[in-house]
């Protein structure tokens, strides 16, 4: 028994156990081809086909890009901070593989939950872990002692103050009808609509604010492959460059998790009840593609436009529909 | 406007179409706008398919006039050589690499239909510039610029070819352009 939360009902230690080691392993097994498929996708919006020679249509890509990575030296600049150094990494690592416990994949059958953790403080368990991830951005663009990184940091944290508060107030919205701070209690109540369409403003919302959370187009600032050359990433090489990329895509299952559980139904779905983690992925799935369209659509915002973007156009939105649901949640 | 400006014409001033101006809640509105078309532009494109050409197993068809590596050739009938060592290629190349040396037909064992035949004949490929001068200097039509342009080696004088090698029956590698293409 572990006394980690109130859990609302109690579960074996080894149940536990195994759903993480079940959870861990199946996100780790769709993160390569989460690359591959951005790649290819990326590939066809541009009139290309993407990475076809490694193995049949380029699905062993990763395993190759993986081997690339993993053969490379653990390079350090000799002015860099080497614990922190070191560090940048582990951070996002670690707060991706923690905001993955809270996505529910299912309702709990037969005793067991479909979910890593049913935490009663839910989502903002989310916000709390999600956070870490930018001090490992943060750690390691300053650390690095080159200015680029410095630059790719100062960015990130400038990103960060921007789009987190639009997106905390984004949620509110489907926190006050769903009257549960956590997300399972939240998938329960769309039981007879989705909150995507009472919240529209508050998806719209979220999801711009996740672009941002999760550093992609065309919010990669941070990045910036043009002209900060990877930004925070810049002295990073080898495998700790592929952690990086890898929390990247880790985030893009998180905040789709999320979106997906908070907006658009969870695993609520037709058929039995053993399809729920099939429809929540299947849910998961069309967020990551509506990501990778958008990357390959937009540019780059330049770093004042996303601040007045936040600050003067997500904020007062996200307020007023906060307003507006809070009022019609005590009216009716 | 030609009250400003009297000494211009009406119609030769255009006035220049601006754009609403950024920022704002109408900019806003006008971003989310154009950020649907822009989705729509990509989406098209992928619906559209791939346009690349797989190179090394697709090859672009090129036109029936290429002029690509050089061909010698044969009369059909007798088997003989249709180059006379005349070196009128030679005296046209402007990057200077053909060699042609000349040999009188011997009577019973002749190489060319002509008095004399070449018996060296070599192209240095390397400074070749394929201008093609070579094929319009040529009287007896000997030598024709073929299509294939997949020419690369690992070694300079692997790039001299020889008559043996301009003869060959030329294994055509390039697709060539279907009528109206």
């Amino acid at each position: 028994m572990l006394p980690i939360a109130d859990t609302q009902f109690v579960e074996a230690t080894w149940i536990m156990v195994v759903k993480s080691l079940v959870i861990f392993g199946v996100i780790f097994a769709i993160l390569p081809l989460m690359t591959v498929l951005e790649r290819k996708l990326i590939g066809r919006f541009q009139h290309r086909y993407g990475p076809n020679r490694v193995g049949p249509y380029g699905i062993l890509q990763p395993l190759a890009d993986v081997g690339k990575l993993l053969s490379k030296e653990a390079f350090r600049p000799a002015n860099a901070i080497p614990t922190l150094f070191i560090l940048g990494p582990l951070l996002p690592v670690l707060s991706g593989v923690l905001a993955l416990a809270i996505i529910p994949w299912g309702d709990v059958q037969d005793g067991v939950g479909l979910y890593g953790i049913d935490v009663p403080i839910g989502i903002l368990y989310f916000f709390a872990v999600g956070s870490i991830a930018f001090y490992g951005l943060l750690l390691g663009g300053w650390s690095s002692g080159s200015k680029y990184s410095l630059l790719g940091a100062m960015r990130g944290a400038a990103q960060l103050i921007s789009y987190e508060v639009a997106m905390g107030l984004a949620l509110l919205g489907v926190i006050m009808m769903g009257g549960s701070l956590s997300l399972v209690d939240i998938v329960h109540a769309q039981g007879a609509m989705w909150f995507v369409i009472p919240q529209f403003v508050g998806f719209l919302i979220f999801m711009m604010a996740g672009f941002a959370e999760t550093n992609r187009t065309p919010f990669d600032m941070p990045e910036a492959d043009a002209e900060l050359v990877q930004g925070f990433m810049t002295e990073y090489g080898g495998m700790r460059f592929g952690s990086f990329l890898l929390v990247e895509y880790m985030e893009i299952i998180v905040v789709s998790g999320v979106a997906a559980a908070m907006f658009l139904g969870g695993w609520m779905g037709p058929g039995p009840s053993f399809l729920d983690p099939i429809w929540m992925l299947a849910k998961m799935f069309c967020l990551v593609l509506l990501f990778i369209w958008i990357r390959a659509t937009l540019p780059r915002l330049r770093y004042d436009q996303l601040m007045s973007l936040g600050w003067k156009i997500l904020l007062p939105l996200a307020t007023l529909n906060v307003l507006v649901t809070a009022v019609l949640v005590v009216v009716t | 406007m030609s009250g400003e400006f009297p000494y211009l014409k009406d119609d030769s001033v255009v006035e220049v179409q601006r754009g609403p101006e950024p920022g704002g809640v109408g900019g806003a509105y006008r971003a989310f706008g154009e950020t649907l078309r822009g989705l729509k532009t990509t989406m098209a494109r992928l619906i559209e398919g791939p346009l690349t050409i797989q190179y090394p197993e697709e090859k672009t068809p090129v036109y029936p006039r290429f002029r690509g590596r050089h061909k010698l050739h044969k009369f059909e009938d007798t088997g003989l050589e249709k180059c006379v060592g005349c070196s009128l290629c030679a005296a046209a190349c402007p990057a200077d690499c053909i060699r042609v040396v000349a040999a009188e037909n011997i009577p019973g064992d002749r190489v060319s239909a002509g008095e004399r035949y070449a018996a060296v004949y070599e192209i240095n490929l390397s400074r070749c510039i394929f201008c093609g001068y070579c094929e319009i200097a040529c009287p007896f039509d000997a030598i024709t610029m073929g299509h294939d342009y997949e020419m690369a080696d690992y070694d300079r004088s692997d790039l001299i070819f020889t008559k043996e090698m301009l003869l060959a029956e030329p294994i055509e590698r390039t697709p060539l352009k279907a009528e109206g293409e």
